[in-house]
């Protein structure tokens, strides 16, 4: 078999598919949730990095492309394994059914992975094609007029006095509604319940864990979900609070 | 669990899984195992419970059994619902009654995995252990005398660890024990106690590519990280070892794709 054959025929290149392709996407995740921390920070800050990464032109697609192939990689080895492992337990199952130390997350991997991808559905359709809550959309409210540069690496890559869409505004408007923000909160907190297992799976699918330091691993899995999961909180749990408010009066009152 | 040194006797509920032979359909059937001994096997117990059956005529329940001291892998039973029964680190046959209480509920089933056909009752036919271990499992040598022992040397915490692999009895509990029935923990112990060694190191590639595959053939699950085969597992092996072996593929993997092969075959240079 060649390495193709090797990587998505056999039971453990898939597995490593699954771990290459969940890596690229822990990347990602902790990526976008830095860059949207900026939300804290004067609109300039969350505006002048949405405008950045538009003005990435090619280059946004190209990541957007590898993210795209990844999840696709990463449900379609997660089907196909799943409906191999319904087949292998044979005709007839156990009577009792027992679980010894296998942990919930490592149990509720498949559930909490629907969630996710419906939560990722509705998230693009929410901030980045504006299919939902059509009303607090970039595209309907007032472009946004940087005060200072936007410098990113050191590097000035939105210059002030331009003219930017209001995401820093759109962002506040879309968790104003409790509904939504909740949404949110719940999803984020079953990824980061997925990422509980699958964190550490990585390791041990590419044969880097060992008991010697599988102990603080562990640690470092589950202190790393709490961040993820605490950082995430903060942005809708700030707006619900109202710490975080629309900094334009006339889109507060039509906010709601 | 009663105390460890207690001489009365119990008695117990048995919900035997009973089928006939691997076509047709198998269903649990209550049996009362009464003034048991506490210090008798489980298998003991299965023995007596099998005598009252032919006193009366009936078809004794069939299962797997030798050396009934937890060194040979033939004992196979689920009980109430864990591979090997209540114990950590052994094997079916040194589960002792004492290991349940007066009036328990007891479910006995076979290992349940789609590459382990039932045969009868509690035997499942474990057979494709030895063809995955015949497709790999095994290193190329002289085999006359025995060698020189320190004609190798090998570093004391290879031996080591390699002994630890080295001491799976192919029961198949991993299998059992594995929400995906997958055989990895097995695997992984044969293809791991052989390249740790350095008597294993010529055909190490070769080992683990055709091993994985003839498992992934034969129709066991895949791993997704439970690690419930190493806590079922007799010999308490460790699902470092799968660790161990996923990086082994993934290195055959590479090395067997790009590696240049000799232009011999084909009667010389091109």
């Amino acid at each position: 078999m060649h390495l193709f054959g090797l990587f998505f025929r056999s039971s453990i290149g898939r597995k490593i598919l699954m771990a290459v392709t969940g890596l690229i996407l822990i990347g990602f995740v902790i990526g976008h949730l830095v860059g949207n921390l900026q939300v804290f920070q004067d609109p300039d800050h969350l505006n002048g990095y949405a405008q950045f990464l538009r003005q990435l032109g090619p280059w946004l697609w190209v990541a957007r492309l590898v993210l795209i192939v990844s999840v696709v990689i990463h449900i379609w080895a997660a089907t196909a394994l799943t409906l191999e492992n319904n087949r292998a337990r044979g005709p007839e199952p156990y009577g009792v059914k027992y679980t010894i130390r296998a942990t919930l997350a490592s149990r509720s991997m498949r559930l909490t992975g629907y969630v996710v991808l419906a939560f990722v559905l509705y998230h693009l359709a929410h901030f980045t094609w504006g299919a939902v809550s059509r009303e607090s959309y970039k595209d309907n409210l007032e472009l946004y007029t940087m005060q200072n540069d936007y410098r990113f690496a050191g590097m000035p890559v939105v210059k002030a006095g331009a003219e930017v869409h209001d995401v820093h505004e759109m962002v506040i408007l879309g968790f104003q509604s409790p509904v939504v923000s909740l949404f949110y909160i719940v999803a984020v907190g079953l990824l980061s319940f997925h990422l509980l297992h699958g964190f550490d799976s990585l390791f041990q699918t590419f044969g880097l864990r060992s008991s010697r330091w599988s102990g603080c691993l562990r640690k470092v899995t589950v202190l790393f979900c709490l961040v993820y999961f605490l950082g995430n909180l903060a942005i809708p749990g700030a707006v619900l609070i109202g710490s975080l408010r629309p900094h334009t009066a006339r889109v507060a009152v039509s906010g709601r | 669990m009663v105390a460890a040194n207690t001489t009365q006797p119990l008695s117990i509920t048995l919900r035997v899984w009973r089928q006939a032979d691997a076509r047709q359909p198998g269903k649990f059937v209550e049996y009362q195992a009464k003034d048991l001994s506490p210090n008798m096997s489980f298998l003991e117990m299965l023995d007596v419970v099998n005598d009252q059956l032919t006193g009366k005529g009936e078809d004794p329940i069939a299962f797997a059994h030798d050396c009934r001291e937890g060194i040979c892998g033939t004992c196979s039973c689920t009980i109430n619902g864990k591979p090997h029964g209540p114990g950590k680190g052994v094997a079916t046959c040194q589960i002792y009654m004492r290991a349940f209480r007066d009036g328990d509920v007891v479910t006995v089933e076979p290992f349940r995995a789609a590459a382990f056909p039932v045969v009868k009752d509690l035997i499942t036919d474990r057979s494709a252990f030895d063809k995955i271990q015949s497709a790999g499992g095994f290193i190329t040598v002289r085999a006359g005398s025995a060698p020189e022992a320190n004609g190798m040397p090998v570093p004391k915490p290879d031996a080591d660890l390699a002994m630890d692999a080295a001491t799976c009895i192919g029961c198949g509990a991993c299998v059992a024990a594995c929400k995906n029935a997958s055989a990895m923990l097995f695997v992984a112990a044969k293809v791991s106690h052989l390249g740790l060694m350095p008597q294993g190191q010529a055909e190490r590639d070769r080992r683990v590519l055709a091993m994985v595959g003839t498992m992934d053939e034969l129709g066991f699950g895949n791993c997704t990280n439970y690690y419930e085969c190493s806590a079922a597992c007799p010999k308490l092996i460790s699902h470092d070892f799968i660790a161990r072996m996923n990086r082994d593929f993934l290195t055959a993997s590479f090395r067997t794709s790009f590696k240049p092969e000799s232009a011999g075959a084909s009667g010389g240079a091109a």
